[in-house]
């Protein structure tokens, strides 16, 4: 017994903690535990604090003017006496752009992902990556500089020639390829060899000739189109897919990679060549991802302002025809910036809540595009892991 | 551009001046019109070499200007305009008291591109432009080509005088107009466009774009003085009361000759 009791005090000199040291320990954990919820905690109310003061000072515009004229009327007068604020021109702008710089941006997007991540040699995408996210880091009124002083005038000077050349080099690739398959399913049914081959030299020339007559009525009446003002929807979603392009090649790069090497090695085991491992395993795994890669872009261009706001135009009117990117567009993020200096509190209540709506409707998109996306890299990852 | 950096600033100069306001008044806080900003830069410098009175120059605009004024975070508010009924009610419930001080007068140039063949508009002829009544420029004799229709955002004294002295103030501009945040950035986007129509302050044309004649009369200090020239309207300085000390000493520049010098330096017209 003594023996044992000397061990016992041996070891509780050396190892076990005396109550006051544990009681420290305890409290300095208690401390660093709550400092930190309290950082992350900040963080969660200050979005809800966003949340309720924009809302806060939304809901007077709503009392005072109703859901009716801002979201069907598209005039657009709050300066005026009496004044309007019809705000669907307005949403319909930023939808415009929003829509133009996605259609740019993610098909370009994915393809530079997909380059990067499985086509050029790994040491090779260690500097190009940097240099696409490197676009990020443009400051956005320098963008918006550019788009004002070099795309608008070059746009108005050069804008037929520009949309010719930007067809042929679009559709030559799409048409070549539509012409190779259409000629290939048609002269499928043909039995004998050497005839389905002549039939399918004299498809592909025939297709070939439709194919080059299509391109050059459409450039050639794409070219006779004069742009009458550079600051339009076309010039901003350029300028916004630039922007929205690093978000998009980054996410979705990085959802390339997590599919990993087992997939890919499986598909070569089976004997399938780099483009079929690319569209029908990879693609496919990683899609969920480059989802929330587009939508995180998508989002990108919705929030963006001050180019917007510089080279957008600000007629607030809804293009005739209604697809007509080469028509100055006024969005709800410039129309936030440029009537906010008037708009104060003492020289006019509605004119000045309407911003707030203004600012409340883009917040409601952005936290459902936030949660849709969320929900998808969710989705993703348990489908990684192979629950 | 940059006008929320320059309203930030300008709110941040308002608490250092509001805390700092015990001592001497050695700074004077000017804030407002884009339009009056090089006048009261060079007013600016020129007193502050002279009496040795720090001066901050913000340009966001009338509007900010009078709201500046009214929030009593500036000294004087530069407008292209006066104080519309709504401010002025607003300016009595803070128990400030705005009084108009002329600092030169100026002319709203009607301006094409310098290709336009159009030289001369009558002001209905202006007016229907702007409500989107005409929208070819061969309707007023010039070539077959749409008319770009540029104004200034609703923030905007140039605007706003342009509205009241050519469209008439309860009459909507058309919906195709563009719109832009500076004289600057109409002139840019006039010079360059070729079916384009702006307005500008007198002081911010140059040969980048042409001036047309109003009714036959062309803007230039003679005409904007005499007042043959339509579109003619005065600049203010507004202060809270009647000025005193160093603010009463700025105000009063374009009284002097120096202050004559710099106005007809830049473009605007004395009105002294």
């Amino acid at each position: 017994m003594n023996g044992e009791d000397s061990v016992a005090t041996g070891r509780s000199s050396a190892f076990v903690v005396t109550a006051k040291k544990r009681k420290i320990q305890q409290i300095t954990r208690k401390i660093g535990e709550s400092a930190l919820f309290l950082v992350a905690a900040t963080v969660a109310i200050i979005v809800i604090f966003i949340f309720f003061f924009v809302a806060r000072d939304a809901v007077p515009f709503f009392e005072i003017r109703g859901f009716r004229e801002f979201f069907t009327s598209s005039d657009w007068y709050p300066a005026d006496d009496p004044p309007r604020f019809g705000a669907w021109a307005i949403i319909y702008g930023s939808l415009m752009v929003t829509a133009g710089s996605a259609l740019i941006a993610v098909p370009m997007g994915i393809a530079a992902a997909i380059c990067l991540s499985d086509v050029i040699p790994f040491s090779v995408r260690q500097y190009v990556k940097p240099v696409i996210e490197m676009l990020a880091a443009i400051p956005s009124v320098a963008f918006g500089f550019f788009a004002l002083v070099i795309l608008a005038p070059l746009l108005q000077n050069y804008g037929g020639p520009i949309l010719m050349w930007t067809w042929w080099i679009i559709a030559s690739p799409f048409l070549l390829l539509a012409v190779i398959v259409l000629s290939e399913l048609v002269s499928m049914s043909i039995q004998d060899d050497k005839h389905r081959k002549i039939a399918q030299r004299m498809y592909v020339s025939f297709f070939g000739l439709i194919a080059l007559i299509l391109l050059f009525f459409v450039g050639n009446n794409l070219q006779k189109i004069e742009i009458m003002t550079g600051t339009n929807a076309l010039n901003v979603s350029i300028i916004l897919s630039f922007m929205a392009l690093p978000t998009i090649v980054s996410v979705s790069e990085d959802a390339l990679q997590a599919v990993g090497r087992d997939l890919r090695e499986g598909s070569y085991a089976l004997g399938a060549t780099r483009a079929e491992t690319i569209i029908k395993i990879i693609l496919p795994a990683a899609s969920s991802g480059i989802l929330a890669a587009v939508i995180l872009g998508i989002m990108r261009s919705l929030g963006e302002t001050m180019v917007v706001w510089m080279a957008s135009g600000n007629a607030s009117h809804i293009p005739d025809p209604w697809f007509n990117y080469l028509e100055s567009v006024r969005t709800l993020t410039a129309t936030i910036a440029g009537d906010m200096g008037e708009a104060d509190q003492v020289t006019g209540s509605a004119r000045f809540h309407v911003l707030f709506a203004m600012g409340l409707l883009l917040l409601v998109i952005s936290f459902i595009s936030n949660f849709i996306s969320e929900r998808i890299v969710v989705r993703q990852r348990k489908i990684l892991s192979g629950q | 551009m940059g006008r929320l950096g320059k309203t930030i600033a300008v709110i941040g100069f308002g608490v250092l001046v509001a805390f700092g306001q015990a001592e001497a008044k050695n700074n004077i806080v000017i804030d407002g019109s884009t339009t009056v900003g090089p006048l009261a830069k060079s007013f600016a410098a020129y007193f502050t070499k002279k009496y040795n009175v720090a001066i901050t120059v913000s340009e966001s605009g009338s509007g900010n200007g009078a709201k500046s004024l009214i929030n009593k975070t500036c000294d004087i508010a530069s407008m292209s305009r006066s104080m519309k009924p709504q401010e002025l009610v607003a300016a009595k419930s803070k128990g400030v008291n705005p009084v108009n001080n002329v600092a030169a007068l100026d002319g709203l140039a009607i301006v094409v591109h310098p290709s336009n063949p159009v030289r001369s508009l009558t002001t209905a002829q202006i007016a229907d432009i702007y409500k989107g009544k005409i929208s070819n420029w061969r309707q007023v004799g010039g070539p077959n080509a749409p008319i770009v229709v540029i104004q200034r955002e609703s923030n905007s004294g140039t605007q706003e005088s342009f509205k009241e002295l050519v469209v008439g103030k309860e009459v909507p501009v058309t919906k195709n107009a563009e719109t832009q945040a500076s004289n600057g950035a109409v002139k840019n986007r006039v010079s360059l466009t070729r079916g384009a129509i702006g307005f500008l302050g007198l002081g911010f044309t140059d040969a980048s774009v042409k001036k047309i004649a109003v009714n036959g009369v062309m803007p230039n200090p003679v005409t904007v003085k005499n007042g043959t020239y339509p579109l003619s309207r005065p600049l203010f300085f507004v202060t809270n009361g009647q000025p005193t000390g160093s603010v009463k000493q700025f105000v009063e520049l374009p009284k002097t000759a120096e202050g004559k010098r710099i106005i007809t330096e830049l473009g605007f017209v004395n009105k002294y």
